[in-house]
């Protein structure tokens, strides 16, 4: 059986509050945090990119499997910011990692669940026997425009997921996507900031996908809600994933651990594999494990995990999820988040 | 034009790839012709950890034009545990709490930007041992 044999995820120790951001536009701190249930979020230095993010990711994710980096055959970045418009971002990651040159390498997009999309492709092909290893990453350091919802929400982070057949920290037992054409969310070639359908990001997208992807894997593999110890969906922000998770039966328990979006923020292909990392950070042996990825345009990949014994002693090898969010820190102010994020136009 | 040193730089700034000498097992960073400690000439890869400690440190107040965003920062002389010495920004803190002696994390960054439409140079850079 093919399955997890190395995870690793990084978050940047830049944050800004959502108060800061609501004080900078004049809106109420607390129908963020209430509505949205947002505290604060982490936010790129000015060296830091969807490839340095991935490579962070990818360090730990090689360390907890132990294995030597040039046996991976396949490495897949998703990400809405790849750095480069035209030059693939894999390329300085497998030479940052040691993995080059024998590997095929691409680049995914599909809004935020180009992450989960290179963990399926990469499950994928260790399964067929066409490679050993197979590296899929979600990461990206997103962008919300100035004085726009998504600011709140739109961070940066990533993970990384190795697949392997042998040595298994979780296994792969059912996979499922679904997939439609959707106008809910978009950023065309040359535009800055991506743009939002109002009443299409709720009902038609999110909600329909994620909730017809969880219901149909629960089906295809035969288990219940109530099987699962732990359950992550995509976290856009802090309120649809639990209220997704109401409507298909999972309890708050369920989603305390994997649902980190409240100080984290929305790290879009990053989100839900982080989510699912924080997760393996503290499974047991034996539980089941749920996550449902969304990404806008729109469709949502499920996996149903199962942790192995194998996985306590392997995760204690790189950085927590926990730890990257409660360790060191810097809060910026609104002026600086500007100049990190580049909102502020220089002369040349 | 993309430099061609970057590129052919890419083993030690992208993976600390080192060299340790043959004869007297010193390890220099990044890889040279023949061996400070002892002149030898017969060398083999080795990697460094992504960690070290800072011996020295200074804060750049007025900054190369390409590094002007990120002034004041901290530039530091970091060893790593195989006794290499490199010369490496210090980020993610208060370039002031820099000191000697501090545990540091080597990173993988983006060091530079060729103008606005070239290309991106990565490389290492220290952040506080967490
Ligand atoms: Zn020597």
């Amino acid at each position: 059986m093919a399955g997890i044999v190395g995870y690793g995820a990084y978050i940047p120790r830049n944050r800004i509050k959502a108060e800061e951001i609501a004080r900078q536009w004049g809106k109420d701190p607390e129908t963020i945090r209430r509505g949205l249930l947002l505290e604060e979020k982490s936010v790129p230095g000015l060296d830091e990119d969807t490839i340095t993010i991935s490579v962070a990711a990818g360090r730990s994710a090689i360390a907890r499997a132990g294995i030597a980096p040039a046996k991976i055959g396949a490495v897949y970045i998703g990400s809405e910011s790849h750095p480069y418009a035209v030059k693939p971002s894999g390329t300085a990651l497998i030479e940052a990692l040691g993995i080059a040159p024998e590997v095929h390498v691409a680049d995914f997009e599909f809004a935020c669940k180009a992450g989960t999309e290179a963990m399926f492709v990469s499950l994928g092909l260790v399964e067929s026997g066409r490679v050993e290893y197979a590296m899929g990453i979600g990461a990206d350091t997103s962008q919300g425009a100035p004085n726009d919802a998504l600011e709140f929400s739109a961070s940066a982070g990533g993970a990384a997921y190795l697949f392997g057949r042998e040595n298994l920290l979780a296994e792969v037992l059912e996979t499922y996507s679904f997939t439609t054409d959707t106008p809910d969310f978009w950023r065309r070639e040359g535009q800055f900031y991506p743009r939002h359908g109002g009443r299409f990001t709720g009902e038609p997208a999110y909600f329909k996908h994620v909730e017809s992807a969880t219901r149909a894997i629960l089906k295809k593999s035969g288990f219940k809600p109530a099987d699962f110890r732990y359950v992550v969906f995509h976290m856009p922000n802090g309120k649809f994933p639990l209220q997704a998770a109401r409507t298909l039966g999972f309890s708050k328990e369920q989603m305390a651990t994997g649902w980190v979006v409240n100080t984290m923020g929305n790290t879009y292909s990053g989100s839900s594999p982080t989510g699912l990392a924080a997760i393996l950070d503290v499974a047991a042996p034996g539980d089941l494990i749920l996550i449902t990825s969304f990404g806008s345009g729109a469709g949502s990949d499920s996996f149903v995990l199962k942790a192995t014994k194998l996985l306590p002693e392997r995760r204690a090898l790189a950085p927590t999820v926990r730890s990257m969010l409660d360790g060191p820190r810097r809060y910026l102010t609104y002026g600086e988040y500007a100049k990190f994020r580049e909102k502020i136009i220089l002369n040349d | 034009m993309p430099s061609p040193r970057n590129w052919r730089e890419i083993p030690a700034r992208y993976r600390l790839e080192a060299a340790r000498c043959r004869g007297c097992g010193k390890v220099v960073y990044p890889a040279r012709r023949a061996c400070p400690a002892c002149r030898g000439q017969e060398f083999e890869k080795t990697m460094l950890s992504w960690k070290g400690k800072v011996v020295t440190s200074t804060v750049v107040q007025v900054a190369p034009t390409e590094f002007q965003m990120e002034a004041p920062y901290a530039v530091a002389i970091v060893e790593t545990p195989e006794g290499a010495r490199l010369m490496t920004q210090v980020v993610d803190c208060d370039p002031g709490a820099v000191q000697p002696g501090m545990e540091v994390a080597l990173v993988f960054r983006l060091i530079r930007r060729e103008g606005h439409g070239g290309i991106l140079c990565y490389g290492f850079k220290a952040v506080p041992a967490a």
